[in-house]
C-alpha cells in the first residue's frame, strides 16, 4: 500500500502556450456556433459604444463650439424691456472695452411681395456684431456682411422661400417695412436646425425695427444682450467673475442660484424634447402688455452654457443606454443559454480529456479560453457596429443639435464598451462552463444522458461565488451606466423582476402542461405539450430569452404609441384651420367681417394677460421668499395669459371642483362682492400649491382682481386649440383690457391664402397661422420621432434573435435525438414537425404573452413616472407583436431542428 | 501493478441501492496480457473503470503501480492517468474537432514535458507505428473505424504508459480489422513491456490473452492463466 502521491510526480503540466493552441484547435467546429451565441452580446455593445461616443463627440463639439453656442462670452435675456439699468451696466462695461450686441426676437407675419403668399415666422432683430464667435452661414455665401447697410434685407430661412413660394433677391413684407431677400439662412450658431420646422427664422438688423413698427403693439418678444469681453482677458474665468457681478445687479433673487437651472429647460428643448408645443406655437405667444412687476433678467456665461448642455447630453445618453444596458443583459442570458448547448455538446470530449489526464482545472481554463476569445470577438463585432452607427449618427440627427458634430473615435467608449462586453460575456458562459468540472471520466466508457454527466451542485463554492459575481456585475455596471447609485438599484431590481415573473411564468406553464395533457389529444399535440415539461426540456430558458425579448420590444412600442396619441392633431371638421392672433380689441369687429366673408369663424377667445398678485392674502413677494411651502418660483413670476367662459373646451377635463356654466347660478353663488370663479389648470395647481377654495388674487394691468379655485382641470397641450393655465367665469374679465384669438374655418386653400394676405396688409400686427402648415409640422416631426423608435424597437427585435437562437439551441440535441427515434418508430416527417410546431408554438405564446404582461406594467410605469401621462393600452400592437414573437419562435426552432429530417436514423443512433 | 482488494460498487437505482460488483479481489503482474470477460451487464466496464481510477469504489482499494487510487481526488487521479494509463474504448472517443495527429499530441501536451515539437515528432512516430503514414492530419470523421481506433492506439501509447486498460476494443470494427488491432496491442504489449487489461465478451479475444477474469452477476466467477491462443 506504499505509494508516492501522484500529484509530486505531477510534470510541468499544460503551458499557458500549449493552452492556447489545443484551445484554437479544439474550438474548430465549434466557432461558428460559438460566434453565434457570444453575437448575443454585440447589439448591447453596439449600442453603449454608439451612445457613449457620440455622447462623447458631442461633449467635445459643445465645448469647442461653447462660445459660437451662446453667441458671446457672456448673455443676458429677458422677457421684456431691458430695464434702463441694464443699459447704464452696458454702457460702463463698454467703456471698459466690453462690446455687446442685442437680438430682439418676436413672431411676426412676413407676406413675400411677388407672390403675395404670408407666413408666421420667428423675427431675430440682430445689432452690429452679432454674433461675436461662429459665422453666420448664408447662401448665397459671403452676404451677412451686407446686414447693417443702408438697404434694408433680411436672410430667411430655406423653408420660408418654399412656403412664399419666393426667391433670393424678392421683396419681403414684415411689418410696415419692405425688405430684399438678400440671402438664405444656412448655419446660425447656436441654433437647431429644428427650430426653423416650427416658425422659419428670419434675420434682420435691429436699426429696422422702428420702422417694422411691430413691437408697438406689444408681441410678446425676447430680448438678449452678448457680449463679448475685451482681447486679452482670460475668457471663462473672466465671464464668470463678469457674470457674478451682473448677478447681483440686475437678478440679486437669483444670484446664487445661478444660470443652471434657468438653461436646463432649454438645453433640454434643443435637444428635442421639453419644451411644450403651446409654447412653441403662437398660440401661447398672445402678446403681453407692459409688465407691472420687474422681469428677471438672466446672465448667462460660456461656461453655463457649456455645463447646462453636457449635463442635458450626459442625461440623455444615461436614458438611452439603460436600453443598452438591457440589451447587453439579455444578450448575456443568450450566451448563458448558448454556451450550456455547447457545453453538452462537450461533454464526449471531456470525458476524454480527463481519461487521458487533464485536471478539472486545465478543461474549465480550456474552455473559458474559448469563450473568452469568442466574448473579445462578440464585443469587437459590437465595438465595430457602434462606431459605425456613431459615425451615422450626426447625419440624422443634425437638425436637432445646435452645434455642428464632427464623429471621432472616442478610444474611452470604445475601451469601455470592449470591456464591459467581454466581462458580461464571459461571467454569462462561466456558470455553464463550470459544470464541464463536473464531468466524470467515467462518461468516455458508458455515456449518461446530458443531465445526468453534468451534475449540478447547489452548494459548489465556485458556483456560487460566480452567480454573486454575476449579481454584483448586473449591479454595477446599472450603477456605472445610470450614473446614480439608486437609478442603477431600481433598473437592476426591474431586471429581476422581469426574470422572476418570467420564471415564474415558465414553471407555471410546466406545471400546467403536466396537469393537462390528455390521452384523448393528437399524438403530436400530447407530444408537443409534454416536451415542455420532460426532462431537458427548454421552457424556461426559450420564455426568459422570448419574454425579455418581448417585454423590452412591447415596452418600446407602446410608450411610442403613448406618447404619439399625444401629439395627435384633433381632426374633427368643427376644428378651424386658419388662426388669427394677436386680435387687439378694437380690430376684431372688422377683422371678423373680412373673414366671415369667405368662412365660418369657430371660435372667438379672448385673453387677457395678467399676472399673480397674492394668494390667501399672502402677497407674490413673500410667497417667493417662503421656504416653507416649496413653490415653482415660475409660477409666481410668470405673465398669465388667461381666458374667460361659460363652458369647457374638448381639451380639458375636469378632476376636481366643478365647473358652474350658468351665470346666474355664479352670480348669486358669489354674491356682491366675492371673489369671481376661477379654474386652474392642474399641474399648475401641484406646482403653485393651491387646491379648491384658495383665493388667487390677481394684477389685470393695474387692477386687483380677486378669484377663488372652484375647479381643476387637465389639459391636453398638445392639442391644436387655445388652452389656458387659468380660466375665469366671463364676468371676472369681460370689461379688462383683452386680445383675442380667432379661428376660422376656410374650406378652399386659395381662399386661405388671400384672406391671410388681405389680413396682413390691413392689421401688420395680426399674425395668422394656417393649421395646416402646423399639422404637418408636427406631423414630419412626429415621423421622425417614429422612425427613431421603430430602429429602436427593431434594434431590440435584433437583439431577441441571437438570444433565441442560443435559447433553443441549448435542447437542440435532445430535440433532434428525440425527433429521429420518432421516426426510427415509424413517425412521418410532418409528424415531427407538429410535434415541434407544437412545443414551439406553446412556448411562444407564453413567453410573447407574458413579456406583454410585463411591456403592459413596464410602459405603464414610464408614462406615469417618467412621461407623466396617462397609459392607454395599444391593443392591435400587442396582438401583432405577439403574433410576431411566436411566429419567430416557431421559425427559428423548426430552424434549428431541421437536421431531424436531413441526418438518417441510423447515424444519430449510431451517434447515441 | 494492479491490485484490487475487495472492489464493491453500489449504484442507487430509483430508491433502493443496487451492487453491480460485489467485493472483486485480484492482483495483476506488471507486463502481463489479462482480459475481463462476462456476459452484458456483469459488471465488466464498472470495473474496468474502477481499476483506471475514472470512478471510485464503495469498499475495497485499487493500488495502480504503487499508489493507491483512493487516497487521491479526481484531479489527482487525472494526473496518475496521465502518466501511467492509457485508454482505447469501444467507440475510439477520438476528439472529433482535432486532426489524428493532434488526437495523439494531446496526452502529451496535457502533461506538458515536451516541447511541441517533439510532442508532434513522438505523435508522428507512432502514427507511423500504427501503419497511418501520412493520415495526420485527417480529422476523425474523414478516418475508417479501423483508422480511428489504431489513431486511438497510438494516442493511448504515446505517453509510454505502464498500464493499457482497452474496452471492447474491436467491438465496432469487422472481424479483420479488429484482428489487426489486437495485433498492434499485443506487439505493443512485447516491446513496450505495457501491462494491458482487455475488457470483451469475446471468447477469442479472450483466448489470446495470457489470464481471464470471468465476472457473472458482479462476482468474479472464474480467474484461469492459461497459453494464449495466436489466430
Amino acid at each position: 500500500m506504499s505509494g508516492r502521491p501522484a500529484s509530486a510526480a505531477r510534470p510541468p503540466g499544460l503551458r499557458a502556450a500549449t493552452l492556447a493552441r489545443l484551445a484554437w484547435r479544439e474550438s474548430r467546429t465549434a466557432r461558428r456556433r460559438l460566434a453565434l451565441y457570444m453575437s448575443s452580446i454585440a447589439l448591447g455593445v453596439a449600442a453603449l459604444v454608439a451612445i457613449d461616443s457620440f455622447a462623447g463627440n458631442v461633449t467635445r463639439s459643445i465645448r469647442e463650439q461653447s462660445r459660437a453656442l451662446l453667441g458671446g462670452d457672456l448673455q443676458m435675456s429677458s422677457r421684456a424691456v431691458f430695464p434702463p439699468l441694464v443699459d447704464s451696466l452696458l454702457d460702463s462695461l463698454a467703456v471698459a472695452g466690453t462690446r455687446h450686441a442685442r437680438i430682439t426676437s418676436f413672431a411676426s407675419m412676413a407676406l413675400a411681395n411677388s407672390t403675395g403668399n404670408t407666413r408666421l415666422v420667428q423675427v431675430r432683430a440682430v445689432s452690429e456684431g452679432y454674433p461675436f464667435y461662429g459665422t453666420i452661414g448664408t447662401i448665397p455665401a459671403g452676404t451677412w456682411s451686407e446686414a447693417h447697410g443702408d438697404r434694408p434685407v433680411v436672410y430667411v430661412d430655406p423653408s420660408l422661400l418654399v412656403s412664399l413660394d419666393a426667391q433670393v433677391g424678392d421683396s419681403m413684407r414684415l411689418g410696415q417695412q419692405m425688405f430684399t431677400i438678400i440671402g438664405a439662412l444656412d448655419n446660425v450658431p447656436g441654433d437647431a436646425g429644428i427650430t426653423a420646422v416650427i416658425g422659419p427664422r428670419v434675420f434682420v438688423s435691429a436699426k429696422w425695427l422702428a420702422a417694422m413698427g411691430l413691437l408697438q403693439f406689444g408681441s410678446r418678444a425676447e430680448y438678449d444682450v452678448v457680449m463679448r469681453l475685451p482681447d486679452g482677458a482670460n475668457g471663462t474665468r473672466a465671464g464668470t467673475v463678469l457674470a457674478r457681478a451682473l448677478r447681483r445687479r440686475v437678478d440679486p433673487r437669483n444670484a446664487d442660484r445661478g444660470a443652471e437651472e434657468d438653461t436646463r429647460d432649454r438645453a433640454a428643448g434643443a435637444l428635442g424634447g421639453g419644451e411644450r408645443l403651446d409654447d412653441s406655437i403662437a398660440v401661447d405667444s398672445v402678446t403681453g402688455l407692459a409688465a407691472p412687476i420687474p422681469t428677471r433678467v438672466r446672465v448667462r456665461t460660456v461656461a453655463d452654457t457649456e455645463r447646462d448642455f453636457t449635463e442635458a447630453v450626459a442625461r440623455l445618453a444615461d436614458f438611452l443606454s439603460v436600453i443598452g444596458l438591457i440589451a447587453l443583459l439579455l444578450g448575456g442570458i443568450g450566451v448563458a443559454s448558448g454556451i450550456h448547448a455547447f457545453v453538452v455538446s462537450k461533454i464526449d470530449t471531456v470525458a476524454v480529456l480527463r481519461c487521458l489526464g487533464a485536471s478539472s482545472k486545465q478543461v474549465l481554463a480550456l474552455y473559458v479560453l474559448q469563450a473568452f476569445v469568442m466574448g473579445l470577438a462578440g464585443a469587437a463585432a459590437g465595438t465595430a457596429l457602434g462606431v459605425a452607427i456613431q459615425f451615422a449618427l450626426p447625419g440624422l440627427v443634425a437638425e436637432f443639435l445646435p452645434l455642428d458634430v464632427s464623429p471621432m473615435l472616442e478610444w474611452r467608449a470604445i475601451a469601455l464598451g470592449l470591456a464591459i462586453g467581454v466581462w458580461v460575456a464571459l461571467v454569462f458562459a462561466l456558470r455553464p462552463l463550470l459544470a464541464l468540472r463536473r464531468v466524470s471520466p467515467l462518461q468516455a466508457l458508458r455515456r449518461a444522458t446530458d443531465e445526468n454527466a453534468l451534475p449540478s451542485q447547489w452548494k459548489d463554492p465556485a458556483r456560487i461565488a460566480v452567480d454573486v459575481l454575476l449579481v454584483a456585475s448586473v449591479i454595477g455596471i446599472a450603477i456605472a451606466r445610470t450614473g446614480a447609485v439608486l437609478d442603477g438599484l431600481a433598473v437592476s431590481a426591474g431586471i429581476t423582476v422581469a426574470v422572476l415573473v418570467l420564471w415564474a411564468a415558465s414553471t407555471v406553464l410546466v406545471r400546467a402542461a403536466r396537469g393537462s395533457v390528455r390521452a384523448s389529444w393528437p399524438f403530436a399535440v400530447r407530444q408537443g405539450i409534454a416536451n415542455l415539461y420532460r426532462p431537458a426540456n427548454q421552457t424556461r430558458a426559450v420564455t426568459l430569452a422570448l419574454g425579455f425579448g418581448a417585454f423590452l420590444l412591447s415596452t418600446v412600442y407602446l410608450v411610442q404609441s403613448n406618447l404619439l396619441t399625444r401629439f395627435q392633431i384633433a381632426d374633427s371638421a368643427a376644428a378651424g384651420n386658419l388662426l388669427f392672433f394677436d386680435v387687439q380689441d378694437d380690430q376684431v369687429r372688422a377683422l371678423d367681417s373680412l373673414v366671415s366673408a369667405v368662412g365660418p369663424i369657430v371660435e372667438r377667445t379672448p385673453i387677457v394677460t395678467m399676472r399673480l398678485a397674492g394668494i390667501n392674502g399672502d402677497n407674490v413677494q413673500r410667497l417667493l421668499r417662503d421656504t416653507v411651502v416649496d413653490r415653482a418660483g415660475w409660477t409666481l413670476r410668470r405673465e398669465y395669459r388667461s381666458s374667460y367662459r361659460d363652458s369647457l373646451s374638448p381639451s380639458e377635463k375636469l378632476v376636481q371642483g366643478e365647473w358652474t356654466a350658468d351665470a346666474e347660478a355664479r352670480e348669486a353663488r358669489r354674491g356682491p362682492d366675492g371673489p369671481y370663479e376661477v379654474s386652474i389648470e392642474s399641474g399648475l395647481a401641484d406646482d403653485l400649491k393651491v387646491a379648491l377654495g384658495d383665493t388667487l388674487i390677481w394684477d389685470v394691468q393695474g387692477v386687483r382682481v380677486r378669484s377663488v379655485v372652484t375647479s381643476v382641470r387637465e389639459v391636453n397641450w398638445a392639442r391644436f386649440e387655445t388652452n389656458f393655465f387659468a380660466v375665469f367665469a366671463p364676468e371676472a374679465l369681460r370689461a379688462a383690457p383683452q386680445q383675442f384669438v380667432l379661428i376660422a374655418n376656410i374650406a378652399d386653400q386659395t381662399t386661405l391664402a388671400e384672406v391671410q394676405r388681405d389680413v396682413v396688409r390691413r392689421f401688420p400686427n395680426v399674425s395668422s397661422l394656417d393649421l395646416s402648415v402646423i399639422r404637418n409640422t408636427i406631423g414630419s416631426i412626429v415621423d421622425r420621432v417614429t422612425v427613431a423608435i421603430r430602429f429602436l424597437g427593431v434594434f431590440c427585435l435584433a437583439i431577441g434573435v441571437p438570444v433565441l437562437f442560443s435559447a433553443v439551441a441549448a435542447t437542440r440535441r435532445a430535440r433532434l435525438r428525440e425527433g429521429v427515434l420518432l421516426r426510427t418508430l415509424g413517425a412521418s416527417r410532418a409528424m415531427v414537425q407538429r410535434v415541434l410546431f407544437t412545443e414551439y408554438a406553446a412556448l411562444g405564446v407564453l413567453g410573447a404573452f407574458t413579456g406583454m404582461v410585463l411591456a403592459f406594467g413596464g410602459a405603464w410605469a414610464l408614462m406615469r413616472w417618467v412621461f407623466e401621462g396617462t397609459f392607454v393600452p395599444a391593443w392591435g400592437a400587442a396582438a401583432a407583436i405577439i403574433a410576431a414573437m411566436v411566429t419567430l419562435t416557431v421559425g427559428i426552432g423548426l430552424l434549428t431542428s431541421r437536421d431531424v429530417h436531413r441526418e438518417t436514423p441510423m447515424a444519430v443512433l449510431r451517434d447515441a | 501493478m494492479l491490485v484490487a482488494r475487495g472492489l464493491s460498487k453500489d449504484y442507487s437505482s430509483g430508491d433502493r441501492p443496487l451492487t453491480v460488483l460485489h467485493s472483486v479481489s485480484f492482483e495483476i503482474p506488471r507486463g502481463s496480457y489479462v482480459s475481463i470477460v462476462g456476459p452484458s451487464g456483469s459488471g465488466k466496464t464498472t470495473l474496468l473503470g474502477l481499476l483506471a481510477g475514472l470512478d471510485t469504489p464503495t469498499r475495497g482499494t485499487i493500488e495502480l503501480d504503487g499508489t493507491d487510487i483512493g487516497t487521491l481526488d479526481e484531479d489527482q487521479r487525472a494526473a496518475l492517468r496521465g502518466e501511467k494509463v492509457g485508454f482505447v474504448f469501444q467507440s475510439f472517443q477520438l476528439i472529433p474537432t482535432l486532426t489524428a495527429l493532434e488526437n495523439v499530441q494531446v496526452p502529451l501536451e496535457l502533461r506538458g514535458d515536451a516541447s511541441p515539437a517533439e510532442a508532434a515528432a513522438r505523435a508522428q512516430t507512432l502514427l507511423e507505428r500504427v501503419g497511418l503514414h501520412g493520415r495526420g492530419h485527417h480529422f476523425p470523421t474523414q478516418l475508417s473505424g479501423g483508422e480511428q481506433q489504431r489513431v486511438a492506439l497510438a494516442r493511448a501509447f504515446v505517453n509510454a504508459p505502464a498500464i493499457l486498460f482497452a474496452d471492447e476494443p474491436t467491438g465496432n470494427l469487422d472481424g479483420a480489422t479488429g484482428g489487426r488491432i489486437v495485433d498492434l496491442i499485443e506487439e505493443l504489449n512485447r516491446e513496450r513491456g505495457t501491462t494491458v487489461v482487455l475488457v470483451t465478451h469475446d471468447a477469442v479475444l479472450a483466448a489470446r490473452t495470457q489470464r481471464t477474469i470471468r465476472l457473472a452477476d458482479g462476482h468474479v466467477v472464474e480467474d484461469v492463466a492459461h497459453t494464449p491462443v495466436t489466430v
